[in-house]
């Protein structure tokens, strides 16, 4: 991975009315990255990404994607960015070789016919190439929408949430075609509500309430959330489950199979409230490294849904 | 780079919007089955001037005189005896009723004092409640009733019938047996175009926004202009359609002539085709979705149908609804057409109106250019 930046950005603001939707957001995404999006519904990922590809005209910030400037070069930057949006976005009653024509001419490409031919080979639909986009279902969709958006070799990608409604054999294959592309140079940034997608990424940047709470290597995620996580075995986890909620020191109780993975900030007070429980001899306690999937839940379950108010204690 | 404009995207956007335009059986049917259902349907029906009304008559005297004022309303077709009353009261009871539209009273002894010089009066009540059915029939009643005297009245007392003879004489111009679908046929063209044109521009361009296919199109290096043009061009195509046809129909059916200058109706017809497409335009800048589309659509309609002088006479409507009137565009090529189909004018007859099409055309094409953005914002 290089060091050259393909998507540097500061400051990017946009209002709705009177709602911020993104407040004063940054990223940096390098070359040949896959960038996670994170976040809950309605906390901005959509708006940024559409900023970054000039859909929206920023209303404060500044940066550049592919070294073109957001705010003035839109044009350009819209030559080399596959965006694949979160809703299918082809037409349902062209069938799939007209679709995939219809973004080849946008484009402008040449060797048009070949391009079209070598990507209905690759989908595997080229015997069902004149079938209607809108007959196929949501997995099929989803490749026929990444087929489009990287028809025209783009050096970026924008991924706004697309594996919502697939199944995951689908979403593997997905991925790996990610990873492939990834290998080749191309960029990605891609939205997910999905951890085990989320683990995938390079780059996590987590977002709520429009504004970005965390952002690094996905390695170094769990130590900037700074849990720290027990795990506990033993009978009655349920019970157990209840009652740890409400003692001090526990923001988290999550289970993995027979075993709870019981997680806090405060270091002090979740350990004073371990050794207590642990004098009781019921369960057995062993400290955990905390992982990413501890701090997503985390995270995730900070802020719902920001179309929502807040909850209380978080429970995954 | 690519430039301002690219024949290839534009190419693209036409194509692609033929191929819709094709797969969409119901609109597609609706776009040329609809003209000419409405040509027919209104061509045939809308009556301005109504004949064969019901009519009763309450007989007070049965000379040869009134069997002939009789003979002459029926066969003037404008009325149709159903049979007599007795009385007023059960005349009035059978109007209100709706049972007749006319009730004729001839009085006692009314022949009597036809050949005394007594002018008597007969009494002719009228259900007025919708004027335009029964207003040529009574206009006509007059000269009816007095030729009907002067024939009977032969020898030495026709000098009686001279005394009242006067009657109405009615010029009808341009169209002289005074046929409604002469007038109706040529307006239609200007209210089904303004109809579909409008809402099916509205409409594909709407369609676009509410599928979320257009968040994928302005994501491409695709020009406003390229996905404007491509989205209205097939549209005036189906103008052109539409029109062809109509005019056939107009000749072959309705015997409706084209007088005048062909380019005088070329040049008002593609002014008023892209009045309406760029209307099209810009509602559906600001609906939201196909139906809001469809309901604003429909607001242009009405005064397209009301205020144009293609339902009601222009000069018949108060000065403030006559400028609201002139700003309507179904307005002006109403006129051209008539002008050029009924009177033969030429192109320095409908100049005027060419210009009022031109003016509305460049302030709803500009509008609708500034609301259109190449964003989501």
């Amino acid at each position: 991975m290089s060091t050259e930046l393909v998507i540097d950005v500061k400051g990017l603001t946009k209002s709705f009315g009177p709602k911020r939707v993104v407040d004063h957001f940054d990223i940096q995404v390098p070359k040949g990255a896959i960038y996670g999006f994170l976040g809950p519904n309605g906390s901005g990922k959509t708006t940024t990404i559409r900023m970054l590809c000039g859909l929206l005209t920023p209303d404060e910030g500044e940066g550049t994607c592919l070294g073109f400037d957001v705010r003035k070069q839109a044009d350009q930057i819209k030559e080399q960015v596959g965006y694949m949006t979160q809703k299918f976005s082809y037409y349902e009653d062209l069938s799939i070789r007209e679709n995939l024509d219809f973004v080849a001419r946008m484009y402008r490409l040449d060797r048009r016919r070949q391009r079209v031919d070598e990507a209905l080979e690759h989908l595997g639909l080229a015997d069902r190439q004149k079938q209607l986009a809108g007959s196929l279902s949501g997995g099929w969709k989803q490749r026929l929408a990444l087929a489009a958006c990287l028809l025209h070799d783009p050096k970026l990608l924008l991924l706004d949430e697309p594996t919502a409604g697939v199944d995951p054999k689908a979403r593997r294959d997905f991925w790996d075609e990610i990873r492939r592309l990834s290998a080749q140079g191309v960029t990605v940034l891609v939205s997910t509500h999905y951890m085990d997608e989320a683990v995938q990424c390079d780059f996590i940047t987590y977002i709520a309430y429009g504004k970005k709470l965390i952002d690094g290597p996905s390695a170094l995620i769990p130590e900037m959330v700074g849990l720290e996580t027990w795990r506990v075995s033993g009978p009655n986890l349920m019970g157990l489950e209840d009652r740890l909620l409400a003692e001090p020191g526990v923001e988290q109780v999550a289970r993995f199979g027979t075993v709870l993975h019981v997680s806090g900030t405060d270091r002090e007070a979740l350990r004073a409230t371990v050794e207590r429980l642990k004098a009781e001899g019921t369960h057995d306690w062993s400290l955990q490294v905390a992982g990413l999937e501890e701090a997503f839940i985390y995270l995730m379950a900070g802020a719902r849904d920001n179309f929502a108010g807040d909850g209380g204690k978080k429970v995954a | 780079m690519s430039g301002f404009f690219s024949i290839q995207r534009f190419g693209a956007v036409l194509y692609k919007e033929f191929i819709q335009m094709r797969r969409d059986r119901i609109t597609f049917g609706m776009m040329i089955g609809l003209p000419i259902v409405q040509l027919f349907l209104f061509g045939f029906a809308i009556n301005s001037d109504p004949r064969h009304l019901p009519t009763l008559v309450e007989v007070g005297d049965n000379g040869p005189l009134t069997r002939a004022v009789i003979a002459g309303m029926q066969n003037s077709t404008y009325f149709d005896f159903k049979g007599g009353v007795a009385g007023v009261g059960a005349g009035e009871e059978a109007l209100r009723r709706g049972e007749a539209n006319f009730v004729v009273v001839i009085p006692r002894d009314f022949e009597r004092d036809v050949i005394r010089g007594r002018s008597p009066e007969i009494l002719v009540a009228a259900d007025a409640s919708d004027p335009s059915a029964t207003g040529g029939a009574v206009s006509a009643l007059n000269g009816i009733v007095n030729v009907a005297i002067a024939e009977t009245l032969t020898g030495p007392l026709a000098q009686q019938a001279a005394a009242p003879a006067f009657s109405m004489i009615v010029h009808r111009e341009y169209n002289p047996e005074g046929k409604t679908s002469t007038n109706i046929v040529p307006g239609l063209l200007a209210i089904i175009l303004s109809m579909t044109m409008v809402m099916i521009t509205a409409i594909a361009i709407v369609k676009e926004t509410e599928r979320g296919t257009m968040e994928m199109l302005i994501a491409t290096p695709v020009r406003p202009l390229e996905v404007m043009l491509g989205k209205i061009l097939p549209y005036v195509f189906v103008g052109y359609v539409q029109t062809i046809v109509f005019l056939i129909a107009a000749q072959l059916v309705f015997g409706v002539p084209f007088e005048g200058s062909f380019w005088a109706f070329y040049l008002g017809f593609n002014l008023f085709v892209l009045v309406n497409l760029s209307l099209g335009f810009l509602i559906s800048t600001a609906a939201k979705s196909q139906m809001q589309a469809m309901q604003l659509s429909f607001f242009t309609i009405l005064p397209s149908i009301l205020l144009s002088g293609f339902m009601f006479p222009f000069a018949g409507m108060p000065g403030w609804a006559q400028t609201l009137g002139q700003a309507v565009p179904a307005t002006h090529f109403l006129r051209v057409v008539r002008m050029v189909m009924l009177k033969g004018g030429d192109v320095a007859d409908v100049t005027r109106e060419l210009w009022a099409l031109a003016a509305i055309l460049l302030v709803i094409s500009g509008v609708a250019m500034l609301r259109y953005r190449q964003t989501l914002d």
